[in-house]
């Protein structure tokens, strides 16, 4: 159990002004392979913040590290001012997350499927069902609340499963390949729902995705990783600027990554990005 | 996060409160999945069913083991009760390779609730098919004759036993699946464990007729305890060797010491 006055001494990072995430040279080996290399970020209040790179780059893990699944082999990095080894308990319970694979319950319905998070999340008893209902309006469910979600189109369990991460109104909210699998309707009405989220909650966001346009669209500051390393961070405007007049962000990407086709990825990670796709199609 | 100064004892009470809102939470799922499809339960009836009705009615002729004053189909009902909770647990763990495989896995260990208390919750939630299994083997030692003890506290006490032993044994194959990680690894180790186990035990036949080092192995088998409890409490004239006392304490020890290692290994699986 942790003191009141331990509890007083951390939140104090999370102060005004500073960074709600940052990552100070967070790096995690897996043998000889180095997922996540010497990666440094700060990320403040309300931002969409998008983590770009092709399939094993890393994203997942950092992701994966920052919200506590995934222990680091070193370095630092603290969610709302909790350190994410020492508290890890208090990352948790300021932080939503949407992993990369389908994580909606397929054999209960949309209702039910946020009924069971808002107990895990110990939502008040008196304020579960309104919580609920406001979610899946935001997220546009309301009409399908009670179908069985294996029913659920690719985009409507998204939009779930993003209602269930924000239920206990995370300071953070990670979203791990949002709209991979989708197709480019779902695709824009999950861009619209998560900028709506922003507005509405001001909840900061970070983002994992290998669509460019996502990112061009979706968020005001994008890193672009490559085999585990940050090439660069900044606006994605300043970025095409600092490529050339003319240049899209797929240009950015190529000249900052060194990115080269059939260099990246394996079958692991592409087995495992059908089967989301297929399962979400 | 700051708390208003509770002291010691208020705050152990709310840790204690949180820890079974979330066991429970976990344990909902699977009931709420159950009543929308209860298809599992049911074809999980077939197997009891030829136990029973075919292996102990032709054994039940031939009167080869000794079962004391009572029916030999008396006396294996509840093994074939103690066999059907076994069965349906030790696979259990796949459902939690499944849920890695998709996401949710991941979601609940990136939630507030302690990994114990998910483990537990996981526990309950086979310990809600063991129960299905006790009704179905309830009907069936009906149809077939049984001298089924109707009293309250016996099927109260048969009840907490099912419930014990599909914990104990889901808890069980939750680490193996912690351990192995892949659902093909898994069934083929899971295929290894069941009919040993089983085996091993009084399920089907008492452990005195046994030789002396499959004594030795079935007094250490978590299923021996599970039937001696079980055919103690579930039908009129049986009787218990080790004492149903112990036979539970033997059950909840286990448990514990199972999800205590569960929830260590759980965060692996991911």
């Amino acid at each position: 159990m942790m003191t009141t006055l331990q509890t007083k001494v951390i939140e104090e990072r999370s102060e005004e002004g500073k960074p709600i995430l940052e990552t100070q040279s967070l790096t995690r080996r897996f043998g000889t392979l180095v997922a996540a290399d010497n990666f440094s970020i700060q990320i403040s209040p309300g931002e969409v913040f998008g983590l770009v790179g092709p399939n094993g780059a890393g994203k997942t893990t950092v992701i994966k590290m920052l919200t506590t699944l995934l222990a680091p082999t070193s370095g630092n990095a603290w969610v709302a001012g909790y350190d994410i080894v020492k508290h890890a308990a208090y990352v948790r319970r300021v932080i939503g997350y949407v992993p990369q694979l389908l994580s909606a319950d397929g054999s209960l319905t949309g209702y039910e499927n946020l009924l069971i998070f808002s107990k895990l999340y110990h939502i008040p008893r008196q304020e579960r069902n309104t919580r609920i209902r406001e979610g899946l309006a935001v997220m546009g469910l309301s009409d399908v609340a009670n179908k069985m979600v294996h029913d659920y189109s690719g985009g409507m369990i998204r939009k779930l499963e993003i209602a269930e991460s924000m239920l206990h109104r995370p300071k953070v909210l990670f979203l791990d390949e949002p709209t991979v699998g989708l197709d480019p309707i779902a695709r824009n009405a999950v861009w619209d729902h998560v900028r709506k989220l922003r507005e509405e909650y001001g909840t900061t966001i970070l983002l994992t995705t290998h669509y460019m346009e996502e990112a061009d669209t979706l968020c005001d500051r994008v890193a672009i990783m490559h085999l585990g390393k940050l090439a660069v961070v900044g606006s994605p405007t300043e970025l095409k600027a600092s490529v050339g007049p003319d240049a899209t962000l797929d240009d950015v990407f190529v000249h900052y990554s060194g990115y080269e086709v059939d260099a990246v990825g394996n079958w692991r990670e592409v087995s495992r990005t059908r089967r989301t796709a297929r399962r979400l199609a | 996060m700051l708390k208003p100064n509770i002291g010691v004892i208020g705050r152990l009470g709310s840790v204690i409160f949180g820890f079974t809102v979330d066991t429970l939470a976990v344990a909902e799922l699977e009931a709420r999945k159950l009543q929308h499809d209860p298809t599992e339960v049911l074809t999980r009836a077939v197997q009891p069913a030829l136990w029973l009705l075919i292996f102990g009615e032709v054994l039940a002729q031939i009167r080869a083991i000794p079962t004391g004053k009572i029916p030999y189909i008396d006396f294996m009902t509840p093994g074939i009760l103690a066999q059907s909770v076994l069965f349906i647990s030790i696979f259990y763990g796949i459902a939690v390779i499944w849920e890695r495989d998709l996401g949710i896995l991941h979601k609940m260990l990136a939630s507030p609730a302690p990994r114990t208390a998910l483990v537990l919750g996981k526990a309950l939630s086979a310990s809600e098919r063991g129960l299905s299994q006790a009704l179905i083997i309830y009907i069936l030692a009906v149809l077939i004759g049984v001298h089924v003890d109707w009293n309250p506290i016996s099927v109260l006490g048969v009840l907490i036993v099912v419930i014990l032993g599909s914990a104990l044994f889901s808890t069980f194959s939750l680490i193996i699946a912690c351990i192995v990680r892949t659902r093909e690894r898994f069934l083929g180790i899971g295929q290894l464990l069941t009919m040993p186990l089983f085996f091993a035990s009084n399920a089907i036949y008492p452990i005195s007729i046994m030789p002396h080092w499959l004594q030795a192995v079935s007094n250490v088998n978590p299923l021996t305890y599970q039937t001696d409890a079980l055919r103690a409490l579930m039908i009129t004239g049986g009787a218990s060797t080790f004492g149903i006392v112990a036979d539970i304490t033997a059950l909840l020890g286990g448990i514990v010491a199972l999800v205590a290692i569960a929830a260590k290994l759980y965060p692996r699986v991911v």
